[in-house]
C-alpha cells in the first residue's frame, strides 16, 4: 500500500497550452496498492489534468515522441523511463520540443 | 565468440531492463566522474558541465569550420522566440563576452517578426507577447528590430516595414561578393585583431551598446486594414501546407529586406538538426528536391548579397531543450499556425510525426538524414548558365519548358498550338493551359495575371500556389515584380525574334 505522494508536475515548451496555459501543478497522488510510477502518473494526468487533445500529449501508454520528460532535472532515460518509481516531493517536467523553432 | 557471449550473460542480470535504460549509477561518459543528467545520441550520458561544454563547442565549431563569417561583419539573428533560436541568440551573447582570444568576432543584431495576424491572435494577446519579447531583447543588449508581418509603411520618417510595403527589389538577387578564400579569412582575422589592440579591448562592446535601442522601430502597432488584408490572404489559402509555405516565404522576404536596409550581410537562423531533417523530407514531398542543398545546408546564398547561415544545424531538439532548461535560457512561447493541429493537417506535421516516431525506435534516424543532407552539393544544372529565378523562393528555376516529354513539361509548354504535346496517361495539355493553372502560353500572358505569376515560379512554389485561388490577395510587391519580369521577358523575346528573323533569312538565301 503506497502512501499518498506530493509531486510537482510542470509543463514547458508549449505543452502547457494543453493544460489551460498553467505551467506548474502541485499534485497529490492518492495512496494506492502499487507504487506510483511514471506510467501510472501519465494515466492520472490524462484523467485529471489534461483539458483537451490527449493525442497531442500521450501516445499509447507513453508520451508522444517529441516530448521530453525530466525527473528532478535529469533525463528520464537515465532513470528507467516509464518504470521509474516516484518519490515524495519529486518534480516531473514535460517539455514539448515540437512547438516553435 | 564463445567468450564474448559468456561476458554478456554475466553482465546482464536476469529480468533487468535492456542496457539502454541505464540506472543512475552510470557515470558521465566524458569525465567519468560526474553524475549524468542527460542522454544524448544513443546511450551517451553526460553530466551537466560536460554537456554544456559539448553544446557550446558544437556551436563554435560549426561557425569556425565553415569560416563564412568574417570579423566585424554585421549578422542579423532571426529570433522566433522558440527554443532553438533563443538558444542560438544566447550562444552568440555568451560567445561575444568571452576573453579576447576565443571571442566571437562579428556584430550581431536581432530581429523578431510578429506573425500573430496569420493565426488570428487578438491584438491584446499580441501586445502581451510583444512586451515579453521586448524584455528579452533588452537583456541581450544587441540592437533589435521588431517587425509585424503586415505593417504598413509610415510616411517619410521611417522606412515602411512589413510585407504590404516591401519594394519589388526584395525579390531580386544582387551580385554576389566572391566568397573569401582561406588566406583571405586569416588575413581578415589578423587585421581585425590588430585593430582591436589599437582601439582597446572593449571597442566592440561600446559600439554595440550605442544602438541597443531599435532606431527604426515604428511608432505603433500595425493598422487594422493591413492586419485584415493579411488575415484575408491566409484565410483564402485552402490547405495548411500551403499556408505554412507561404508564411515562410513572406517571413524570409521581410527579414531579407530588413537585413539589406541595415547593412547586415548575414542572417543566422536557429534551425536545429531535428528540424532540418524534417524539413529535408518535407521539401522532397513538396517538390523542392532540386533545392535541398540550399534549404538545409549550412549556408544559403541564393539571395546574393545576404547569406543565410544555420549554426544550430548539429544540435538536436532534445539537446536544445535540455540546455535551455538547465541554463535558464529565456524564450517566448507563441501560438503558431500549426499549434494543436492534428497529425494529418499538413505535410509538415505528417513528416514531423513520421520522423519523430521513427527516431523513438531507431535513434539514429535524425542523424542519418542530417548526414545525408551534408553530402548534398550545390552544383548548377548541366549546360545552364545562371537561369531565371523563382519569383517566391528565389532559387534558380528547375522547370524545363523545352522538355515536352514529361507530363509537367507538357503542362508548361509555351506553344501548345504549334507542337502537339506528348500526353501522358490522364494528362491533356490543352485543357491545362486553358485553365490558366499551369505555366501559361505566351499568347495568354497579357490577359491572365495568374498565368503570368505561375510561369515565374519553380515547381514547388507552383504546387503551393494551386491552393491559393486568387493571387490578387498576395502583397503588391510580388505582383509588381511578376509584371516587371513578364514585361522584360516579352521585350527580350521580341528582340530575339527580330534577330532570329534576320539570320533565318540569310540561311534560306544561302541554301537556295
Amino acid at each position: 500500500m503506497a502512501a499518498p505522494l506530493s509531486v510537482e508536475v510542470e509543463f514547458g515548451g508549449g505543452a502547457e497550452l494543453l493544460f489551460d496555459g498553467v505551467k506548474k501543478h502541485q499534485v497529490t497522488l492518492p495512496g494506492q496498492e502499487e507504487p506510483w510510477d511514471i506510467r501510472s502518473l501519465l494515466v492520472w494526468i490524462k484523467k485529471n489534468l489534461l483539458k483537451e487533445r490527449p493525442e497531442l500529449f500521450i501516445q499509447g501508454d507513453s508520451v508522444r515522441p517529441g516530448i521530453l520528460v525530466l525527473v528532478n532535472d535529469a533525463d528520464w532515460e537515465l532513470l528507467g523511463e516509464l518504470d521509474y518509481q516516484l518519490q515524495d516531493q519529486d518534480s516531473v517536467l514535460f517539455i514539448s520540443t515540437l512547438h516553435g523553432g | 565468440m564463445c567468450e564474448m557471449s559468456e561476458e554478456y550473460r554475466e553482465s546482464a542480470p536476469k529480468g533487468s531492463p535492456p542496457p539502454r535504460l541505464g540506472t543512475r549509477d552510470q557515470k558521465c561518459v566524458k569525465c567519468k566522474e560526474g553524475l549524468p543528467v542527460v542522454v544524448i545520441r544513443a546511450g551517451d550520458a553526460f553530466c551537466r558541465d560536460c554537456f554544456k561544454a559539448l553544446y557550446v563547442h558544437k556551436f563554435r565549431a560549426m561557425l569556425g569550420k565553415n569560416r563564412l563569417i568574417f570579423p566585424g561583419e554585421k549578422v542579423l539573428l532571426a529570433w522566433s522566440g522558440g527554443p532553438s533560436s533563443s538558444s542560438m541568440v544566447w550562444q552568440v551573447l555568451e560567445g561575444l563576452s568571452r576573453d579576447s582570444a576565443k571571442r566571437l568576432r562579428f556584430v550581431p543584431g536581432v530581429i523578431y517578426v510578429d506573425e500573430g495576424a496569420t493565426c488570428g491572435q487578438s491584438s491584446e494577446d499580441r501586445a502581451k507577447t510583444l512586451a515579453e519579447v521586448k524584455l528579452v531583447l533588452q537583456t541581450t543588449g544587441f540592437p533589435w528590430h521588431i517587425v509585424a508581418l503586415e505593417e504598413v509603411g509610415r510616411p517619410s520618417l521611417f522606412e515602411g516595414l512589413g510585407v504590404f510595403s516591401l519594394p519589388p527589389s526584395v525579390l531580386r538577387c544582387f551580385a554576389q561578393e566572391p566568397v573569401g578564400t582561406e588566406s583571405a579569412y586569416k588575413a581578415a582575422v589578423d587585421s581585425f585583431l590588430q585593430q582591436q589592440h589599437a582601439l582597446g579591448a572593449d571597442g566592440v562592446e561600446r559600439q554595440s551598446q550605442h544602438c541597443a535601442q531599435d532606431p527604426h522601430s515604428p511608432a505603433g502597432p500595425p493598422t487594422t486594414a493591413q492586419t485584415q488584408a493579411l488575415s484575408r490572404l491566409f484565410d483564402s489559402v485552402k490547405t495548411l501546407t500551403a499556408k505554412e509555405e507561404l508564411l515562410q516565404t513572406l517571413r524570409t522576404h521581410l527579414i531579407l529586406h530588413v537585413a539589406r536596409n541595415h547593412g547586415y550581410s548575414k542572417v543566422m537562423t536557429g534551425d536545429s538538426c531535428t528540424r532540418l531533417a524534417i524539413k529535408l523530407m518535407t521539401s522532397l514531398a513538396l517538390g523542392r528536391g532540386a533545392f535541398l542543398a540550399w534549404d538545409t545546408g549550412f549556408s544559403d546564398e541564393r539571395h546574393g548579397d545576404v547569406v543565410v547561415v544555420r549554426p544550430m544545424r548539429e544540435h538536436t531538439l532534445k539537446e536544445v531543450a535540455f540546455y535551455n532548461r538547465l541554463f535558464a535560457v529565456p524564450s517566448v512561447c507563441t501560438p503558431a499556425l500549426d499549434t494543436k493541429a492534428p497529425e494529418k493537417a499538413s505535410i509538415h506535421r505528417l513528416m514531423e510525426a513520421f520522423i519523430l516516431r521513427l527516431q523513438a525506435q531507431f535513434p539514429s534516424t535524425v542523424s542519418t538524414v542530417y548526414r545525408t543532407s551534408e553530402k548534398l552539393v550545390k552544383a548548377p544544372r548541366d549546360g545552364c548558365v545562371a537561369g531565371p529565378r523563382c519569383l517566391l523562393c528565389m532559387c534558380t528555376l528547375d522547370v524545363d519548358t523545352a522538355d515536352s516529354a514529361t507530363a509537367f513539361g507538357a503542362q508548361t509548354s509555351h506553344l501548345p498550338q504549334m507542337q502537339p504535346p506528348v500526353t501522358q496517361a490522364g494528362v491533356a495539355a490543352g485543357p491545362c493551359c486553358c485553365a490558366g493553372m499551369g505555366g501559361g502560353p505566351s499568347c495568354y500572358r497579357g490577359e491572365d495575371p495568374r498565368a503570368q505569376v505561375m510561369e515565374q515560379l519553380c515547381y514547388g512554389c507552383r504546387v503551393n500556389m494551386k491552393d491559393l485561388p486568387s493571387l490578387e490577395l498576395l502583397p503588391p510587391y510580388i505582383l509588381s515584380e511578376a509584371q516587371i519580369r513578364s514585361q522584360r521577358a516579352t521585350a527580350e523575346q521580341e528582340v530575339q525574334e527580330y534577330l532570329l528573323g534576320d539570320s533565318e533569312d540569310e540561311a534560306r538565301t544561302g541554301e537556295s
